[in-house]
C-alpha cells in the first residue's frame, strides 16, 4: 500500500505538486495523467525519494528516505528520459544485477521479446543507442526485477508499434505488482490500469476508480455518429462489436464497462470523425446489447 | 513461444546487498567509466610523458652525479605536480556530482537500491583510483624502473624519501579530491562547478609563499597572518613537505615555509603535510556528503 499525504513540493518558491492524497492499495495499476507541468513526474521523484518534501509518503510502510534501499529493492523504475549513460550496454545490465540481485538472463529475455536482441549491442554505449532501443532495455531491466512496485514514466513514449504492444502484453503479465504509471496517452494504456489520477497543476483533478465504480458484468451501451464514413474507424468499430445503421454514420452496440477508459481511448483517435457520443449503463452482460 | 520462466528473476525481491557489495559496484563503474573516457587518457599521456622525460634527464644526470641526480627530478615532478594536479583533479572530478545530477543521471541510477552515501563514497573512491592511476602509478613505475637502475649500477637509492614524495602525492590528490566533491555538491551545474573550481585553485595559487612574500612586504601584513595561510594552503604545505625532503634548509623556499619548519621542526612538518590534507579531504568529502545526502538528486 502506497499513502501519500498531504504532499507538496516546491522548487524555489514555485508549488510544484500542491497537497496531494492518494491511498494505492497493493496491486492496483494507477494511470496518472495530465498535461506537461502537471506534476507527474516531481510525485514519482518524490515516491523514488529523489526529492525532498513536505508531507508524508510511506511504501508499505517504508519512507522514501529512511528506508531508501529497502523501499527501491522492491521498485523498478522506468524514468520518462533514458540517462546519457557512457558505459557499455553490458556493463549497465552487470551493474544493475549486483545492486539489485536481477538476473541478467532474465533482462536479455525480456529484451528479447522486445524485439532487441542484447547480445548485438552488449559492447555499444549506452548513449549511442537509439532511443528506441535505450526505452527497451530500461524497461526490460525494470520488469525483469521481481519487485512489488514498477513506476513507469511515459513507458512507451520512444517505442514503435509492435513493441509498445509487446510492452503492454509484459505488463499485463505483471498482475502481481502496483503498478503507477505516467502518460500522457490514457488510451495507450487504458486497458492495463484500473484507476485513473489525472494531475492539473499540482492537485488531483481526478481520481477514477474504473472497477469500483463499474461493475465487471455490466454492459455500457453506446452510440457514436461520425460525420463522414471513414474505413479505418469502421474496422476498429467492427473490433468493439459496434454495427453500422444504413448511412454507415450511426454505429451502435455495447461494451463491458471495465474496458470503458480503452474504449474512449480509441474514440480520442478519432475525435475529428466523430460528431456525437453517447455512452450509458446499460444491462448485464447476458442481456442482448 | 515465449519462455516466461526466465522472464523474472528466480528470487523475489529481497534485503538490499550489503554495503560494501554496492560500494564496490559503484567504484568499479566509476573506473571503468573513466578508463574509457578521453581525458583520461589526455591526461595520462601527459602525466606519463613528463614522468618519462624527467626519468631521461634524472639518468642521464644521476651516471655523473649519482642518485642526487634522480632525487633533484623527483623533485622537479612534484614541483610540477604541484601545479598541474590539483588543477587536473578539479577540473576532472567537480562535474561529478553537478554533472550527473544536471545530465539527468541520478534520476535512473538513484532509483535503483544504493544507499546514497555508499554512492557517494563509492564514486569518491573510484575517482581517487582513477587520479592515482594517471598521476601517481607514471612516478611509481618510473621510480621502480630507476632504483632498479641505480641498484644495478651501485648507487644508493634514498627510499624513505621516495616513498615521503609518492605519500605527499597522494594525499594531494585526496585533499582536492575532498574540495571537488564539496564543490560539485553545492553548485547545480557542470559549468558552474568548474568555475568555482578554477577560482579555488587561483586562490590557493595566489596564496603560495613567494606571493605571500611579496604581500608581507608591500602591505606590511603580520608575519604570522602569513604564516597561518601557508600553513592552511594545501598547496603550500605540499610544496613546503616535498622541498623539505631534499632542501632541509628550504633556501628554495620562501620565509613563510621557513618559519613553518622553524616552530615545526622537519618530523612536525612532515606529519602536518600529511595528516592536514587528509583531514581537510575527509572533511570537505564528508560535507559535500551531508550536503548531498540532503538536496535534490535530480
Amino acid at each position: 500500500m502506497i499513502r501519500i499525504e498531504g504532499l507538496r513540493k516546491r522548487f524555489r518558491g514555485a508549488v510544484v505538486v500542491d497537497g496531494i492524497d492518494l491511498a494505492i492499495p497493493a496491486g492496483q495499476r494507477m494511470a496518472l495523467v495530465g498535461s506537461n507541468g502537471a506534476g507527474k513526474t516531481t510525485l514519482i521523484r518524490c515516491l523514488l525519494g529523489e526529492y525532498h518534501y513536505e508531507g508524508r509518503i510511506t511504501v508499505d510502510g517504508l519512507s522514501p528516505h529512511g528506508d531508501r534501499a529497502a523501499l527501491l529493492m522492491r521498485t523498478a523504475f522506468v524514468p520518462q528520459l533514458p540517462p546519457p549513460l557512457r558505459m557499455p550496454v553490458s556493463e549497465l545490465v552487470r551493474f544493475v544485477a549486483r545492486v539489485s540481485g536481477v538476473d541478467p538472463r532474465a533482462v536479455a529475455a525480456i529484451a528479447e521479446r522486445l524485439s532487441l536482441p542484447l547480445e548485438p549491442i552488449r559492447s555499444r554505449a549506452f548513449n549511442k543507442l537509439s532511443g528506441g532501443q535505450k526505452q527497451k532495455l530500461l524497461v526490460a531491466i525494470a520488469l525483469a526485477r521481481d519487485v512489488d512496485f514498477l513506476i513507469l514514466d511515459e513507458p512507451a513514449a520512444n517505442l514503435d508499434p509492435p513493441a509498445r504492444a509487446a510492452l503492454f502484453d509484459l505488463m499485463a503479465e505483471r498482475g502481481d505488482a502496483t503498478m503507477i504509471i505516467s502518460s500522457h496517452r490514457i488510451d495507450e494504456i487504458a486497458g492495463l490500469v484500473n484507476r485513473v489520477v489525472e494531475l492539473d497543476r499540482g492537485r488531483v483533478a481526478l481520481d477514477d476508480h474504473v472497477v469500483e465504480t463499474l461493475a465487471p458484468d455490466r454492459l455500457l451501451r453506446c452510440e457514436v455518429r461520425l460525420g463522414a464514413q471513414e474505413p479505418v474507424f469502421a474496422r476498429a468499430a467492427l473490433d468493439w462489436g459496434l454495427q453500422p445503421d444504413d448511412s454507415g454514420l450511426m454505429w451502435r452496440g455495447a461494451i463491458p464497462a471495465p474496458d470503458r477508459l480503452r474504449f474512449l481511448g480509441f474514440l480520442t483517435r478519432y475525435s475529428a470523425l466523430i460528431v456525437a457520443i453517447r455512452v450509458e449503463e446499460h444491462e448485464h452482460a447476458d442481456a442482448s446489447p | 513461444m515465449h519462455q516466461t520462466l526466465l522472464l523474472r528473476s528466480p528470487a523475489g525481491p529481497a534485503a538490499p546487498l550489503g554495503p560494501l557489495t554496492v560500494f564496490l559496484a559503484t567504484a568499479r563503474l566509476d573506473i571503468t567509466e573513466a578508463f574509457r573516457a578521453r581525458w583520461f587518457h589526455f591526461y595520462a599521456l601527459v602525466f606519463c610523458g613528463l614522468v618519462g622525460v624527467l626519468l631521461g634527464f634524472g639518468l642521464t644526470e644521476s651516471r655523473v652525479m649519482g642518485f642526487q641526480g634522480l632525487s633533484r627530478t623527483l623533485v622537479t615532478y612534484t614541483q610540477l605536480a604541484m601545479a598541474i594536479l590539483p588543477i587536473f583533479v578539479l577540473i576532472s572530478t567537480v562535474r561529478t556530482i553537478a554533472g550527473d545530477r544536471e545530465a539527468g543521471v541520478y534520476e535512473y541510477m538513484l532509483a535503483l537500491p544504493i544507499p546514497l552515501s555508499v554512492w557517494y563514497a563509492g564514486r569518491f573512491a573510484g575517482r581517487f583510483a582513477g587520479r592515482f592511476v594517471v598521476s601517481v602509478l607514471p612516478v611509481v613505475l618510473a621510480l621502480v624502473i630507476a632504483a632498479l637502475w641505480g641498484v644495478a649500477n651501485g648507487v644508493g637509492v634514498p627510499w624513505r624519501h621516495l616513498a615521503l614524495d609518492i605519500g605527499l602525492l597522494v594525499v594531494l590528490i585526496w585533499c582536492f579530491l575532498g574540495i571537488s566533491f564539496l564543490i560539485s555538491t553545492l553548485t547545480r551545474s557542470a559549468d558552474a562547478a568548474q568555475t568555482v573550481a578554477f577560482v579555488v585553485w587561483i586562490v590557493l595559487v595566489a596564496a603560495l609563499d613567494l606571493v605571500l612574500l611579496g604581500l608581507l612586504i608591500r602591505k606590511q601584513i603580520p608575519a604570522e597572518a602569513v604564516v597561518g595561510i601557508a600553513l592552511i594552503n594545501p598547496l603550500q604545505v605540499f610544496r613546503t613537505g616535498s622541498m623539505l625532503l631534499f632542501d632541509p634548509q628550504l633556501v628554495l623556499l620562501g620565509p613563510a615555509a621557513w618559519t613553518l619548519f622553524d616552530i615545526f621542526g622537519e618530523r612536525g612538518f612532515l606529519i602536518w603535510a600529511f595528516v592536514y590534507p587528509l583531514l581537510l579531504g575527509l572533511l570537505t568529502a564528508s560535507l559535500g556528503a551531508i550536503i548531498f545526502r540532503r538536496s535534490d538528486l535530480s
